[in-house]
């Protein structure tokens, strides 16, 4: 018996899944342009935000879900559970919205340390205490040993949008400035320098937590902000080029303000990878009018982490070369900033 | 960062920039041996602020690049038996064999692994100790002794499920195979500064007198490269040949005794089969009879290895330095990071791949 697909059949270069379909980058985007949008497209899923805007009575809610698979769980800075109550928060946080509630799933491989499982699961109520989101709903699966890596979490959650916000990666504007809010790169390699086999030492931590209160703030001040995104997996260069793919603009990046920490450049250099490719999980990266920049900036560096000094105009959008991302070097040449083509080492977050 | 920072101050760049353009007098072509000079050079975007004379040219140090076909499709062919694991250093797992890459045939169910050194190779294979471990062992003369001590230690363990699928090559007898050729065109050379660290540059002497030309063994950094090129064209104007060490700070004319030494207790020299280029006489490195038992090779009899390159891809022509990639027919069309053709456009170190991503499209 034979099966007729009602949606498109997609023509792949790769028949399979790879590691990189789930990476953020180049593939990521296949992934969903090819399979996910020819069969579920509407108008909510198709402007690719990190989350769903949904006009309910006079109001707008957002909505969000993400599911976690870092390895190791725990790693300096943070663990799968704080990383994934943060991670949803912040999706919800980058449309303008107001985090409220969360679903929280659970994929357990038999075996699984109990005693482990109630270190994730606190870290997950700290992390949910601190964003101001309560979970109010669940799901708990065990599957047999070898079928998924120790523990595997889903966070679903629901925000509120004020009136006067509107905010979302197709609106960006000639003229804005792009502005990040702290160093780059840091839970990404984290992760990786925590990883089994990757023997270096390092003090790097993960910058993973809640946005919430940032964003907040911002919004309060600068209601006129066009873009948001946390720069998750496929790091800054990722969130860029879907920035300014969405908006059809151009973005141009001056290379010498870009915030790195030396200990992160010198790791990245060290195994041959992009810092501006590399996952972060507690920075935001705005598009706003460049008359309104510095406000945005001086309420970031009150809530800087771990220095004020950290937060900086990285950028501005430009009508030329639209949907592309452009480093003005050091010494004043140019390079593109490609959207990374996927995974820089398996499952950083 | 000491010895970091310094080597990118923008000032110190841009003096030497202008006394590249204050020496220059005609034009000048210069090849960088190695990939990561060649990435440095892009990502920096050195090649756009040289005065329109000076061109340069990049050369066949690429160590994914330069592993032939037949390796990688010999490595798919061991890694499909049961039992067997693959340990290789990331950028393999996006070469091109003749069927399929690395990364395709793990999610397949190959068990494929990323380590960061041979030494972690041998750590799985003291963990699975049911199962034969083998090393992708690429590169030229910087992953050779630790290529070299991998074996070694594996000796001395008589860790006997570990060997390495050998694909050692080395820089110099590729320099004066470019120099040989009837069509070649480079004046002067930067030399690979990390291979140098463990060579030294004596060898690199006898070519530079032979051929009269420049030979400057220099860094990865910005001011090193610039640096770099300055010395060539201050030799080249002058007509001055020979070797100008302009990476000091790690590179010494005997370079390091004891990598040498165990490299030479390990490998014997042999020729060479470069991807894209041919086989260059006594230009790679194999495994002594002696650790015989240690040799993928040997250990796997696999037959009917018959690779099929892709007629449209010019990888050989861009790592000889007769074309720059975009100039490949094939360039952005066909070949792509995302589907590549040839070895260049999937390393980190590669041409292609550093033209496509920094600046090969629009600018």
């Amino acid at each position: 018996m034979s099966i007729e697909l009602q949606c498109p059949v997609p023509h792949f270069n790769h028949e399979t899944i790879q590691m990189a379909h789930g990476a953020g980058g180049v593939l990521s985007r296949e992934l969903t342009r090819k399979v996910f949008l020819p069969c579920f497209g509407n108008s909510s899923l198709d402007t690719l935000d990190d989350q769903a805007k949904l006009s309910i009575g006079a109001g707008k809610i957002a909505f969000t879900t993400d599911t976690f698979v870092v390895s190791p769980i725990f790693f300096p800075g943070g663990t799968i559970g704080d990383l994934a109550v943060s991670g949803t928060v912040n999706d919800l946080a980058v449309g303008g919205a107001i985090p409220l509630y969360l679903s929280a799933g659970f994929v357990l491989e038999e075996g699984f340390p109990l005693t482990d499982l109630q270190k994730v699961v606190s870290s997950m109520a700290d992390a949910a205490d601190k964003a101001g989101v309560q979970i109010v709903t669940g799901d708990t699966k065990v599957v047999e040993k070898g079928q998924c890596d120790g523990i595997f979490i889903n966070t679903s959650g629901i925000g509120v949008i004020k009136n006067g916000i509107d905010i979302s990666c197709t609106n960006l504007k000639p003229g804005d400035s792009i502005i990040v809010s702290g160093t780059l790169g840091d839970h990404g390699m984290a992760v990786m320098a925590a990883r089994k086999g990757l023997s270096f030492q390092s003090d790097i931590i993960s910058d993973t937590r809640s946005l919430s209160a940032l964003i907040s703030e911002i919004l309060d001040e600068v209601p006129e902000v066009h873009a948001m995104r946390d720069p998750t997996r496929g790091g800054l260069a990722a969130t860029l080029n879907e920035l300014a793919e969405a908006s059809r603009k151009g973005i141009v990046l001056d290379e010498s303000t870009l915030p790195v920490r030396p200990d992160v450049q010198g790791a990245s250099e060290l195994l041959g990878i992009d810092p501006l490719n590399v996952a972060n999980e507690g920075k935001v990266v705005v598009a706003v009018p460049r008359e309104s920049a510095e406000k945005v900036l001086r309420v970031m560096q009150r809530h800087a982490y771990p220095s004020a000094g950290d937060a900086a105009i990285i950028g501005e959008v430009v009508d030329e070369h639209p949907g592309m991302v452009i480093v003005r070097t050091f010494l004043g040449s140019k390079r593109i900033l490609e959207m990374p083509l996927g995974e820089q080492l398996p499952r950083i977050c | 960062m000491k010895f970091i920072d310094e080597y990118r101050d923008s000032d110190r760049a841009r003096n030497i920039l202008k006394k590249i353009e204050d020496t220059v007098t005609k034009p000048w072509t210069i090849m960088e041996i190695c990939g990561g000079q060649t990435h440095s050079i892009v990502r920096n975007g050195i090649d756009q602020l040289l005065p329109d004379g000076v061109r340069l040219i990049h050369g066949p140090g690429c160590p994914v690049c330069v592993t032939p076909l037949d390796i990688l499709d010999r490595a798919l062919s061991i890694v499909s038996k049961p039992g067997v694991i693959l340990a290789s250093f990331g950028d393999m797992l996006r070469v091109p064999g003749s069927r399929e890459t690395l990364s395709v045939a793990k999610s397949g169910g190959a068990d494929v692994r990323v380590v960061f050194s041979p030494l972690e190779a041998l750590n799985i294979a003291r963990e699975n100790p049911q199962h034969e471990v083998f090393f992708l062992a690429i590169g030229f003369e910087t992953t050779a002794p630790g290529n070299a001590m991998a074996i070694k230690q594996a000796a001395r363990e008589n860790l006997r499920n570990f060997s390495e699928l050998v694909s050692q090559f080395m820089v110099p007898p590729a320099m004066r195979a470019i120099l040989s050729s009837e069509k070649n065109m480079i004046q002067g050379f930067l030399a690979a500064g990390h291979v140098c660290t463990v060579t030294g540059y004596e060898e690199y002497e006898r070519i530079g007198e032979e051929f009269h030309v420049p030979i400057v063994p220099t860094g990865f950094e910005p001011v090193d490269i610039l640096s770099g090129i300055l010395r060539v064209i201050e030799m080249l104007e002058s007509g001055r040949s020979g070797v100008h060490n302009e990476y000091g700070r790690v590179v010494s004319r005997e370079g390091n005794p004891v990598a040498k030494k165990v490299v030479d207790e390990v490998f014997h020299v042999a020729d060479g089969h470069w991807r894209g280029i041919g086989v260059i006489p006594q230009s790679g490195l194999q495994l002594r009879d002696e650790f015989a038992p240690f040799d993928t090779q040997k250990k796997f009899n696999v037959a009917d290895i018959q690779p099929d390159e892709s007629p449209l891809c010019r990888s050989g022509d861009v790592l000889r330095g007769m074309i720059t990639p975009e100039r490949c027919e094939a360039f952005g069309k066909e070949c792509t990071p995302l589907k590549p053709l040839g070895a260049p456009m999937v390393s980190a170190e590669g041409a292609c791949a550093a033209y496509y991503k920094y600046h090969g499209k629009v600018l």
